[in-house]
């Protein structure tokens, strides 16, 4: 499946992941710092993903000192 | 997973609340956690008029949204650093999210009204951007919200936000800025009322919210972020909450309810001495205050 990263924007191709925590533990992100949209949606952890999924991880974390 | 509330499928799982909420119930969830925060700082007065300070961000248009939901007349102020295609793209996401709604959004742009930008300021002084940046917004937030009328400035800090500033200055003992990390700084002195109207609400919920509500906001970072102090602590308290969810939670608001009130006289004392400016006329407690200091460097290199 496809995967989009931000921050930098970028794309990367995952096999054989079924779940959203799955692929979270693959890509070592910690599920606090991020969302998981699959299509237009937010899903949660436990979510399965479908082998032609077009998923996006969106990191929340924020910078800024002010 | 299944939506505490309703027992519909749920879209967000919040492990320190040990809850999953559909959409509705999670909207929900967000505005009861403002409306908790505004009541527990007496933050507003009920339909009290208050200006949002807007980064274009997440967190400062959920902000704008929810306030404006709970019934609070919000206009929003963004103001421009000049960093480039991050503040263009910035000004295009708040003024996005406020026309369609037609919401009144105040516009100042740092090089037209004083001559520098956050990168040309911090490129003079050598202080890190983010200090320039912070100067700039305190006092531009403070002036314009006299100069607009309004008693009170909202800013979008998160959880998150307070929990990472709350480590920092613990870490070095700040007791001064400790005791002004208060979620609704009284006004005074010519200083606006400031508040943090999401300060109960973590960043990942200020995500979320954004996404489900169909408000585009500006995902890309500042390009001055990275790899500051900061976000660093931001990692740190995640890995923490990752192996024991709650603990930002417990860390900020056991801060708030136990060590603030002791620190608070402290805070008190030290605006003691603050005077108008003789330069923009805003509070310092020197003669000429440290953004028109800034703004005299940063201009005339
Ligand atoms: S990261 Fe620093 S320079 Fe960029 S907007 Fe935030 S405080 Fe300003
Ligand atoms: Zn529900
Ligand atoms: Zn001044």
């Amino acid at each position: 499946m496809k995967v989009l990263l931000r921050n930098p924007r970028r794309e990367i191709e995952v096999e054989g992941i079924t779940s959203v925590a799955a692929l979270l533990g693959h890509l070592d992100l910690n599920p606090e710092s991020v969302l998981v949209i699959v299509g237009d949606e937010l899903v949660t952890n436990d979510a399965p993903l479908a082998p032609d999924a077009e998923v996006e991880i969106r990191p929340v974390i924020s910078g800024g000192a002010a | 997973m299944k939506c505490r509330v309703c027992r519909g499928p749920a879209v967000i799982d919040l492990k320190r609340h040990n809850a999953n909420f559909c959409h509705e119930h999670f909207v929900a969830h967000c505005e009861e956690q403002v409306r908790r925060a505004i009541h527990h700082f007496s933050m507003l007065a009920p339909g009290e008029r208050v200006l949002v300070a807007v980064s274009g961000g997440k967190d400062s248009l959920a902000a704008w949204d929810i306030l404006t939901r709970l019934g609070y007349p919000a206009e929003g102020l963004y103001l421009g650093l000049g960093i480039d295609a991050y503040s263009d793209d910035s000004l295009a996401a708040a003024r996005a999210y406020a026309e369609p709604r037609g919401l009144t959004l105040h516009v100042v742009d740092l090089a037209e009204t004083h001559g520098f930008t956050v990168p040309g300021a911090a490129a003079v002084t050598r202080r890190s951007p983010c200090g320039a940046c912070g100067l700039a917004k305190r006092h531009e937030f403070n002036r314009v919200a006299r100069d607009l009328g309004f008693a009170v400035v909202a800013t979008g800090h998160n959880l998150d936000d307070e929990a990472a500033v709350l480590l920092g200055n613990t870490l070095r003992w700040e007791t001064d800025y400790l005791a002004r990390q208060h979620p609704a700084l009284p006004a005074g002195r010519g200083f606006a009322r400031k508040i943090k109207p999401l300060y109960r609400l973590g960043e990942r919920e200020m995500a979320a919210y954004c996404v489900l509500e169909k408000i585009d906001y500006q995902v890309d970072e500042c390009p001055m972020a990275a790899g500051n102090r900061h976000l660093g602590y931001k990692e740190t308290l995640n890995e923490l909450e990752r192996r024991s969810p709650g603990s930002k939670a417990a860390f900020l608001f056991g801060f708030l309810d136990r060590m603030l009130p002791l620190l608070d006289p402290a805070a008190h004392a030290e605006a003691a001495d603050v005077h108008p400016c003789t330069e923009c006329g805003e509070p310092t407690t020197g003669d000429v205050c440290a953004f028109c200091r800034l703004r005299e460097r940063a201009a005339t290199a």
